[in-house]
């Protein structure tokens, strides 16, 4: 057996491959959900109601996919250059720190002028995290899978030290936790009463200026000709060093946003358990979005649903929240392989 | 046919009937051919031809779709390179296939022992190979670290290797193109030793010189198909020429022109990257003039072009372009002041392959105010860029839109042509801009040359192949271990003093010169 490269790209074969991968995880995951003794049309059929059956649901679910858009982003932006950045967490963990340390009341400012000088805090609050293992990897030719990975846990880490020191809260009852931002700060609601706030517009419009970077700017244009082949791109006189230098304020700026828009948006102080890994979830949702901006609006969405869905599930059909993880788990395998399968087709023999 | 200089003699190699298809590309096409026992078999063809494609099904690499290979009379497995080898099959590659860090001994001995015993015999390897060396007259140190030997040396230990693992079929693919002419001569006196002691020889190459000074008979391919077999005697270079190629080779020839005023002065240049140095190198172009830069690979040729693509940056020593001294060498500046950089790697440095034709042709580009406005392309621009440079160079391609991966050596290299030459350069640098391309695709690169040449471009050419830079030259110098000769008129130089200068005659480090 072996593979041969595809001499065309059908469009047929782009949008059926995609959705038997779909298809396939989920014959994969009914098999688990039976080993543990629930039948699986009923598991999917409550997973579905509890993602997007019900107003509340769905409104859940966009909530939950904000961050992981920021995220996905984040990890699109810079796998497209070729920069390996592992350590969306650490950068999200960054950007919430800069919200609360000038958003609990250190810049009393007016809504409309404070929440953007949060954003763009947070930002380069990630953009800063981020510059340290691209400036070792321009530099000393560090490989940055390693360090933007151990950066993870020294940012939360850190975190964790702050919020036992100089940013706990003192009415926090002893709970490491950071003091509440000031009503300036927060995002609006988009619906009055619900959970879904103004981050998710924001996540939204940051898509699709990353895909008219992508598509028409010079930088989007340097950025994936470095991430094709550097040595090429470099030949030719794009400032190989410099474009990484810009990929990465980019791509740590947006998961700093993340970080920004769930203290902001939702949780309204900082905490340890801010994020329950949207740092690595953003990975997954690039890959499944095939770095493509707005297809990383529809993965995040995905990933989302299935974990909103899963949740739900559990408390009433007793089969492990877990599924979820398995479930997006598979659906990458499959994507992945059925992109590749786009590519190139297989020869037996 | 070539029946006639077989006579009675033994048959060790028959191949019959390969037949070899890659998708819609028919690499061979019903070959057969025979080898006799103590003959060297020439086999002659264009890149692309489909030597190497059927040497590989005779190593075993690749599984013919129909044929068959004996040897002595015996079925050879396909696909099983074991088998091959121990058929007495021995192959020596054009890019060297040895550790550098070990010592002859062990690269030779390397794969032959099991991996259970504790120690090494290697008073007994040592014997042995001491004996096949002066047997063969392959004179080499069995205890030197390979990384030291010069090229014309580590030929030698591939030989040994292949012997060492008793071949009796040896297959030499390319081995002239890293050897001076001279270390070439020595090398087919070599391989006659060799089919006088018994052992059969098949020798690939595309240059006719050569299959008419070391074999006795040579087998074409054209095409994927076998489109002649001939005994050496009696036939002449054209005649083979016209086989390989299927029609008389176009000569390009340089008319005389008055060069004009000094466009890329170096001086003094002294750089360092990857094992190659540039020491003190020192040379003028001028406009509208060819300087050719021979050399055998590897002694800094690449390094010196690096420097003038602006990829390198000297450690000391001036680089000038129009008798300005340029301050901070880079690919961007370089490109602005109206270098052409025509790179030796079209694959990995001339194109990015993964991305479009039109995406390509901006690369240098993209910037100026032609294609981009406050950091926007115009898409819309480049593609028309794209397109005039499809149709006034050629390229044969589906759209502006297809992946370079998909294009063909040749048409890549028009690509990266309209590329460089679109802005009327002043400098052209054509570091071997004609490898690995058919007959057809390097006629055209030469004249591309030659154009530039008329416009008054200076032009500065690094070559291996001798034969192109006598034609296109209007002065020539060689290259050797990081110094560069004084540049010679064509008119007054011959191959046989390049070859000697490229063996390193006539330079400061010249008594360590290493001609076989």
């Amino acid at each position: 057996m072996r593979l041969e490269p595809r001499e065309q790209h059908s469009t047929a074969v782009m949008i059926l491959y995609p959705a038997l991968a779909l298809l396939a995880s989920m014959i994969i995951c009914a098999l688990l959900v039976m080993l543990s003794g629930a039948s699986p049309l009923s598991v999917f059929g409550l997973m579905v109601k509890g993602a997007v059956g019900t107003p509340f649901a769905f409104l859940e679910t966009l909530t939950r996919a904000t961050p992981l858009i920021f995220t996905g982003l984040a990890a699109a932006v810079a796998f497209r250059a070729k920069l390996w950045n592992i350590g969306g967490e650490a950068q999200l963990y960054a950007g919430a720190v800069m919200t609360v340390v000038l958003g609990t009341g250190f810049l009393p400012l007016p809504q409309p002028l404070l929440i953007p000088v949060l954003m763009v805090a947070a930002m380069l609050g990630g953009a800063l995290v981020l510059s340290i293992p691209t400036f070792l990897k321009t530099r000393f030719g560090v490989d940055e899978v390693v360090t933007t990975l151990l950066l993870n846990f020294i940012a939360i880490l850190f975190v964790s030290m702050l919020l036992e020191g100089v940013l706990k809260d003192p009415m926090g009852l002893g709970w490491p936790q950071s003091k509440k931002i000031i009503a300036e700060a927060q995002l609006p609601k988009l619906i009055q009463g619900k959970r879904l706030h103004f981050g998710f517009i924001i996540a939204i419009a940051a898509a699709f200026a990353l895909w008219i970077i992508d598509r028409k700017s010079t930088l989007g244009y340097e950025m994936r000709a470095v991430g094709h082949s550097p040595k090429a791109a470099s030949f030719a006189g794009i400032p190989v060093n410099r474009v990484l230098a810009k990929t990465a304020l980019l791509s740590g700026g947006l998961a700093g946003l993340a970080g920004m828009s769930e203290v902001t948006g939702l949780k309204g102080n900082l905490t340890l358990d801010l994020s329950p890994g949207f740092g690595y979830t953003g990975i997954v949702v690039a890959m499944l979005a095939l770095m493509h901006p707005l297809g990383v609006i529809a993965a995040a969405i995905f990933v989302a649903a299935v974990f909103v869905g899963a949740d739900a599930m559990s408390r009433t059909a007793g089969v492990p929240s877990y599924i979820a993880h398995v479930m997006v788990a598979t659906s990458l395998l499959t994507m992945v392989t059925a992109i590749m399968l786009t590519r190139y087709r297989v020869r037996w023999r | 046919m070539g029946k006639a200089t077989a006579g009675e003699r033994e048959t060790v190699l028959r191949l019959s009937g390969i037949t070899k298809r890659f998708g819609a590309l028919l690499a061979n096409d019903d070959i057969s051919l025979t080898l006799q026992r103590g003959e060297i078999l020439g086999l002659l063809g264009e890149n692309g031809a489909g030597k190497t494609t059927l040497m590989n099904i005779l190593f075993g690499h690749y599984v013919a779709d129909a044929g068959e290979i004996e040897v002595e009379g015996k079925v050879l497995p396909p696909g099983q390179p074991a088998a091959a080898l121990a058929a007495g099959i021995g192959m020596v590659h054009q890019h060297f296939t040895l550790a550098e860090n070990l010592t002859v001994l062990d690269n030779i001995v390397l794969g032959t022992e099991s991996l259970w015993q504790f120690s090494s015999n290697s008073q007994k390897a040592r014997t042995r190979i001491q004996q096949l060396a002066q047997e063969f007259g392959l004179d080499v140190n069995p205890d030197a670290i390979v990384a030291s030997l010069s090229v014309g040396e580590r030929q030698r230990v591939e030989i040994l290797k292949a012997l060492y693992r008793e071949a009796k079929i040896l297959v030499l693919d390319e081995p002239t193109a890293v050897l001076t002419p001279q270390e070439s001569t020595a090398l087919f006196e070599t391989l006659k030793r060799f089919v006088a002691k018994g052992l059969s020889i098949i020798f690939i190459s595309h240059k006719l010189g050569e299959i008419l000074a070391a074999c006795s008979r040579v087998s074409v391919l054209r095409g994927g198909r076998l489109v002649a077999e001939r005994g050496v005697e009696g036939v002449t270079r054209s005649e083979l020429a016209e086989l390989m190629i299927g029609r008389g080779i176009p000569q390009t020839k340089a008319e005389v022109q008055k060069a004009g005023n000094v466009v890329l002065g170096l001086h003094g240049i002294h750089a360092r990257h990857n094992y190659q140095v540039l020491d003190g190198i020192t040379l003028d172009v001028r406009a509208g003039e060819i300087l050719g830069i021979a050399g055998v690979s590897g002694n800094g040729q690449s390094l010196l072009a690096d420097v003038v693509s602006g990829v390198a940056v000297p450690i000391a020593g001036t680089l000038a372009l129009k008798e300005v001294i340029i301050s901070r060498i880079s690919p961007r500046v370089m490109v602005n002041l109206g270098v052409a950089r025509i790179p030796e790697d079209r694959h990995a440095e001339g194109l990015i392959s993964d991305m479009s034709i039109t995406e390509n042709v901006i690369s240098e580009s993209y910037r100026s105010a032609e294609f981009a406005q406050r950091g926007f392309i115009s898409w819309k621009k480049a593609r028309s860029f794209a397109l005039k440079i499809i149709t006034a160079y050629e390229v044969k391609c589906p759209s502006p839109e297809a992946r370079v991966r998909l294009l063909s050596g040749g048409n890549m290299q028009k690509l990266i042509l309209g590329r460089v030459m679109a802005n009327d350069p002043c400098l052209v640098l054509a570091n071997q801009p004609t490898r690995g391309l058919d007959v057809g695709a390097v006629n055209y690169v030469h004249e591309q040359l030659l154009a530039a040449r008329t416009r008054g471009a200076a032009i500065l050419l690094i070559s291996e192949d001798l034969d192109e830079l006598f034609s296109l030259s209007d002065r020539v110098a060689v290259m050797f271990r990081g110094q560069l000769s004084n540049a010679s008129p064509r008119e007054s130089t011959s191959i046989k003093d390049l070859g000697l200068m490229m063996a390193g005659h006539g330079f400061k480090t010249g008594e360590q010169s290493h001609a076989a």
